[in-house]
């Protein structure tokens, strides 16, 4: 590096000043500095569901659930729900505010309801609140506003109608936790239909109301045993088309999260359908950018993939070393982070299958010049059962991390990197003193035959490229022809010959 | 590279006999295979060069074999060869061969990484080109089924882009499969599929008899189009206006209209979206009368959708959407049916959809003529140059030349003045800079006085602009500026203002003037040159900062050639010999480039018989560099510092040292 700056704060007299027509400057940069920023005006926020809903009629409130008898209840219940499912526009904060007040007034009382009273959900009204749960929640999601959003840094847009919205869920919630729910008669409201649009409904920028999915799918997953597989498969559509073409949906955190309690539950041996969901699905989610919005959650389920099956252990590493950040550091950490959390499971027989490709990446992360990455591919010796594997495996992993490291405790700008390391050859040499003494004395060895190789290498290809210039001259003459087009049969094989 | 006829011909061309043995296909194959990703990679990507030595026969059964064998890679491995293997026909023996090549490449479509398909399935149409028809349905449609039935999405969604290829050249059995498994993807169970099928409708119908279009493409087109994902539904929309393309108007109404119009009203608004982006398409392929009927009452609505995204690709159309109306009848349609909404859009409350709007509002003016301009389109543009969000005013202003054909721009003077001055001093650099391209063309069409008096003090600040750039596009407009208002205004107006400069406080200020000099001498002339501003750069010759130091000797060297021989040797030399003892490396360097090419330029100026520009004669030229250049100068010891300074250079504002 090019270090010709002089400090910047101290002004070097300048050598002739005699001949300096101009006082020395008083700042760095003489400019004054306007404030650059302001705030970005907030788009006012829309939502697509208000569209259809031009001139309805007014609300007015009906008489309390307990208030009538038994035998009108089911009536009210029905209209009550029928009132629900007229929608307000909730952009225009101040409009038809009576209506919003009785439908809101109208939810909490059906929350209540249904949450406490016995006998109430009986076969006919199930379409009445399945159509009022559709009516409000199903809509097709408004674009974002940035978008560019980063899930980390900005701030969600929070939807607008939540006040209504939050009831329904919470609705539809005690609805299915309700000890009279039954899933044989709602099955045939719940049907796939509606199961896909709920999950697209997990893409909503707020996270509270991706909470609030997210408990309602698990118990429709618990629930309704026919729609299962039809859960997973459409999970898996909406990871893929997040994983090869969106790169963008914002609730892979909560989809993953259900899916580990789902991958909990599987019944062993494991199904291919899931082995191939691990391998086609779980582990390509690596690569997305976002990666660290989900990580967590990713993690587990992978780790309990191989809780339940450790003969995954070979894809799952190898998967995760074909995916490995080339650029992204901060990825990079949490790939090493999952990799311990996979070894602390790892059952030796599976170790040793992936141990050379596994420790030649550790070695790359600790040879980076970014010191977190080193820093913590070389915890990895601070794990008392990763340390024992390696133990055991001594002759395979010693090898394949030796050149790096040795080279790396010599050349690391970071001090805290060098004295790590110097601990982690400190325990190689503890382990294995014999092996470590042959490793140190063939280290110049084989950085010596790497130069001759690179050498070959370069004499191979010039070679290549020279034979490749005789043979364009030998069968094209001065004849002018892009060059893979050339070789016609006749001409090369009276070369050959 | 072909043209390369110069070492290595010769006897030895001929006879290649040894060859083959130096280079044995473990070796190729090991480098293949090299640990090293990047290594691997190079040498994928000089794939060609191996098969060459290899020789034809040689690559099709030993190394194809082994590519194909050994997909499992990095994708960006995978990446390059498929590229290389769309190239490959030539070097496993030409299109009699070419279906050696489909094994890998089938391989590669089936992957799970996009990229990587796609390369894959953009070689495999190449090469399908190359096949003879027997061929084709030999090897090729085969392996379009295989992609076609296999069992995971990625193979089908290939699938999807291949059936165009392959279907024209087919026979009449064969087209009937091929028909039907592109139907069967249509309604493929992944999301995925069914996007890959519908973004290929509109191709493949394009290559369909038209009985088949209307017997199956349309019922495939109807059903994509009211699929249960909007992401499907809408690239129905695009494949939409190719069909539309093949019927007649009676069918196009019957059998696409229905489904377009229900696209225009979608409940999701990325397919209405769709519908606005591809309006433009859309109202060529259905022609005159349905856009009348359907299209336009459509438009209306998008014009003023609930979503702002759906208003501005809309607006984004509204030009586009008038021209391609017919002559006939066109102004009526514009004023009745088009220009209420466009007026509603003016005062929008999203500053995008006003910005799309304002971009392409101006081109309607040359269709409406002046009085229309005058009277509907001037109250709207004289709105959105006062509007609170630069961008809009900023489209407005670079389309003026539009409406200054048709109205002449002094309409607008009164409103565009202070919507430039706002515009001049935004917070934002970039949209000052924005507004600094147009300088030239608004003064030119609003002439020298008016820019005397009202913008020419603007354009003198942007030169003490705080942002490298701004100072830097300012020096670019002043230059312009004399070309357009000539030499003497020059003198008057901008020239002593620049040479001010030279004794500010601010250095950069200082180094401001010289880039002005460098931008202006040869507009000026020598006479004002070597007068006014000659006296100046040598006087900054002393500066104390260095950065300003080496910059006098570039601009020494710059203005030389304006400069005649007097000046040149009494004055410019002997600073510049000063210079080149300077105790600063970069001062002296450049000090010693300008005295170089001053010395050539006095030789030349010594030499009058050869008073061309060029150089006579190339050994003349190169005595010229033999010649010694002086004391210790040695160009060789100064060129590995040359990335260094054009480092310094870029970061010309960056204090090197004080």
């Amino acid at each position: 590096m090019e270090t010709k700056l002089p400090p910047a704060s101290t002004p070097t007299s300048p050598s002739s000043p005699g001949l300096s027509p101009v006082p020395p400057p008083d700042k760095v940069d003489g400019f004054s500095r306007r404030s650059l920023r302001r705030a970005r005006p907030r788009r006012s926020h829309s939502s697509s569901q208000f569209r259809y809903q031009s001139n309805q009629q007014e609300l007015t409130p009906l008489p309390l659930l307990k208030d009538v008898p038994a035998s009108e209840l089911h009536e009210l219940l029905s209209r009550k729900l029928a009132q629900c499912g007229v929608m307000f526009d909730f952009l225009d904060c101040v409009a038809d505010l009576k209506g919003k007040e009785v439908k809101r007034a109208a939810l909490n009382e059906l929350v209540e309801c249904v949450g406490s009273t016995r006998g109430v959900l009986i076969e006919p009204v199930y379409p009445d609140i399945i159509r009022m749960i559709s009516v409000n929640i199903f809509r097709t999601l408004p674009p974002s506003e940035n978008p560019e959003f980063d899930p980390e840094e900005d701030e969600p847009n929070l939807e607008p109608s939540w006040p209504h919205l939050q009831l329904v869920y919470e609705f539809f919630l005690r609805f299915l936790e309700s000890p009279d729910f039954q899933p044989s008669v709602a099955k045939r409201y719940v049907d796939q239909k509606f199961v896909l649009m709920l999950l697209e409904l997990f893409d909503s920028e707020d996270p509270r109301e991706r909470e609030y999915l997210k408990t309602i799918l698990h118990r429709v997953y618990g629930k309704f045993l026919g729609l299962r597989a039809y859960i997973r498969k459409q999970c898996s559509h909406i990871f893929l088309r997040f994983i090869y073409e969106l790169e963008h949906f914002n609730g892979v955190a909560e989809l993953l999260e259900i899916l580990g309690s789902i991958i909990n539950g599987f019944a062993l041996p494991l199904k291919t359908e899931h082995k191939q969901f691990l391998v086609r699905v779980l582990i390509p989610l690596h690569s997305v950018k976002s990666l660290s919005v989900f990580h967590a959650q990713l993690a587990y389920c992978v780790v309990q993939f191989l809780e339940k099956d450790a003969t995954l252990t070979e894809h799952v590493i190898r998967g995760l070393l074909k995916y490995w950040p080339k650029t992204c550091t901060q990825k990079e950490v949490m790939f090493l982070g999952e990799m311990e959390e996979i070894l602390d499971v790892i059952e030796p027989s599976q170790f040793v299958k992936i141990q050379e490709p596994l420790f030649k990446q550790v070695a790359r992360c600790v040879s980076s010049p970014h010191f977190q990455v080193a820093e913590r591919a070389l915890y990895f010796w601070n794990n008392e059962y990763i340390l024992s594997l390696i133990e055991d495996n001594c002759h395979t992993v010693l090898p394949a991390v030796f050149g790096t490291l040795y080279q790396v405790s010599k050349e690391h700008w970071n001090q805290t990197i060098v004295s790590l390391i110097y601990n982690v050859l400190k325990t190689f040499m503890e382990m294995n003193g014999k092996l470590f003494d042959e490793l140190t004395a063939s280290y110049k060895l084989e950085k010596q035959q790497e130069q001759q190789k690179a050498r070959e290498r370069q004499e191979l290809w010039q070679g290549l490229e020279e034979l490749r210039l005789r043979r364009l001259q030998g069968t094209q003459g001065a004849k002018e022809a892009p060059l893979q087009r050339l070789p016609p049969p006749v001409a090369t094989s009276g070369g050959q010959s | 590279m072909a043209g390369a006829a110069g070492p290595g011909t010769g006897p030895v061309a001929a006879g290649g006999d040894g060859d083959d043995s130096l280079y044995p296909i473990a070796v190729l194959i090991d480098e293949l295979r090299n640990e090293d990703v990047q290594l691997r990679l190079n040498s994928i990507k000089k794939l060609s060069t191996i098969a060459l030595a290899l020789g034809v026969e040689r690559t099709r059964t030993e190394l194809l074999p082994f590519l194909t064998d050994t997909i499992y890679d990095e994708d960006e491995v995978l990446l390059a060869l498929a590229e290389q293997l769309g190239n490959f026909t030539g070097l496993v023996g030409g299109p009699d061969f070419a279906h050696c090549l489909l094994p890998p490449l089938e391989s590669l479509a089936t992957v799970e990484e996009t990229v990587v398909r796609d390369k894959a399935v953009e070689s495999l149409r190449q090469i399908s080109q190359e096949h003879t028809p027997i061929a084709l349905e030999a090897h090729f449609v085969p392996l379009v089924k295989r992609l076609a039935s296999g069992d995971w999405f990625t193979s089908r969604t290939s699938a999807c882009g291949l059936f165009s290829v392959c279907y024209p050249r087919a026979s009449n059995a064969v087209k009937a499969e091929i028909r039907q498994h592109f139907r069967s993807l249509c309604s493929d169970d992944t999301p995925m599929v069914r996007r890959a099928a519908a973004s290929k409708l509109g191709e493949f119908a394009k290559v369909l008899e038209l009985d088949s279009v209307k017997s199956e493409i349309v019922p495939l087109f109807t059903n994509l189009a009211s699929d249960e994902q909007d992401s499907v539904r809408l690239l129905a929309v695009e494949a939409c206006v190719s069909i539309a393309q093949l019927l007649s108007q009676e069918d196009l109404e019957a059998l696409v209209m229905p489904t377009l119009r229900q696209a225009a009203e979608d409940k999701s608004w990325r397919v209405r979206y769709m519908v606005a982006d591809k309006f433009s398409e859309l109202q060529k392929a259905v022609g005159p009368k349905i856009t009348l009927n359907d299209l336009i009452p459509a438009f209306q609505n998008l014009l003023k959708d609930c979503e702002a995204e759906v208003r501005a690709a809309a607006a984004h159309k509204v030009k586009e959407l008038c021209e391609n109306l017919p002559p006939e009848g066109r102004e009526t349609i514009i004023m009745n049916q088009i220009l209420p909404f466009i007026k509603e859009l003016v005062s929008d409350t999203n500053q995008h959809v006003k910005s799309a709007l304002a971009s392409v509002i101006m081109g309607l003016s040359t269709i409406l003529g002046k009085e229309n301009t005058i009277e509907h389109l001037l109250p709207l543009f004289l709105a959105q140059l006062k509007d609170e969000c630069p961008e809009v005013r900023l489209n407005i202003i670079s389309n003026l030349d539009c409406v200054n054909e048709v109205i002449g721009i002094r309409q607008l003077s009164q409103s565009l003045l202070p919507a430039i001055v706002e515009l001049a001093e935004d917070a934002k650099w970039r949209v000052r800079l924005a507004i600094i391209e147009y300088m030239p063309l608004l003064a030119g069409q609003l002439g020298v006085q008016f820019f005397d008096e009202k913008l020419n003090s603007l354009c003198m600040a942007w030169l003490v602009d705080h942002v490298y750039a701004i100072r830097e596009a300012a020096t670019n407009n002043l230059m312009k500026l004399v070309k357009k208002f000539g030499t003497e205004w020059a003198q008057n107006t901008i020239v002593p203002k620049v040479l001010v400069m030279a004794s500010d406080p601010n250095y950069l200020h200082r180094m401001t003037t010289l880039f002005c000099i460098n931008a202006l001498s040869e507009a000026c002339g020598q006479e004002i040159t070597t007068k006014q501003m000659l006296p100046i750069v040598l006087k900054m010759a002393g500066d104390q900062v260095a950065n300003v130091r080496f910059n006098v000797a570039k601009s020494l060297q710059k203005i030389g050639p304006i400069l005649d021989t007097d000046a040149l040797q009494e004055e410019v030399k002997p600073i510049l010999q000063k210079l080149g003892q300077d105790e600063d490396v970069d001062v002296k360097y450049f000090a010693q480039e300008a005295l170089s090419a001053v010395a050539q330029r006095l030789r030349k100026l010594d030499f009058p018989a050869k008073d061309s520009e060029e150089p006579s004669a190339p050994g003349a030229d190169k005595n010229h560099f033999l010649r010694p250049r002086g004391p210790g100068e040695d160009t060789g010891k100064f060129v590995p510092l040359m990335s260094r300074h054009t480092q310094s250079e870029r970061l010309g504002w960056f204090p090197r040292r004080q």
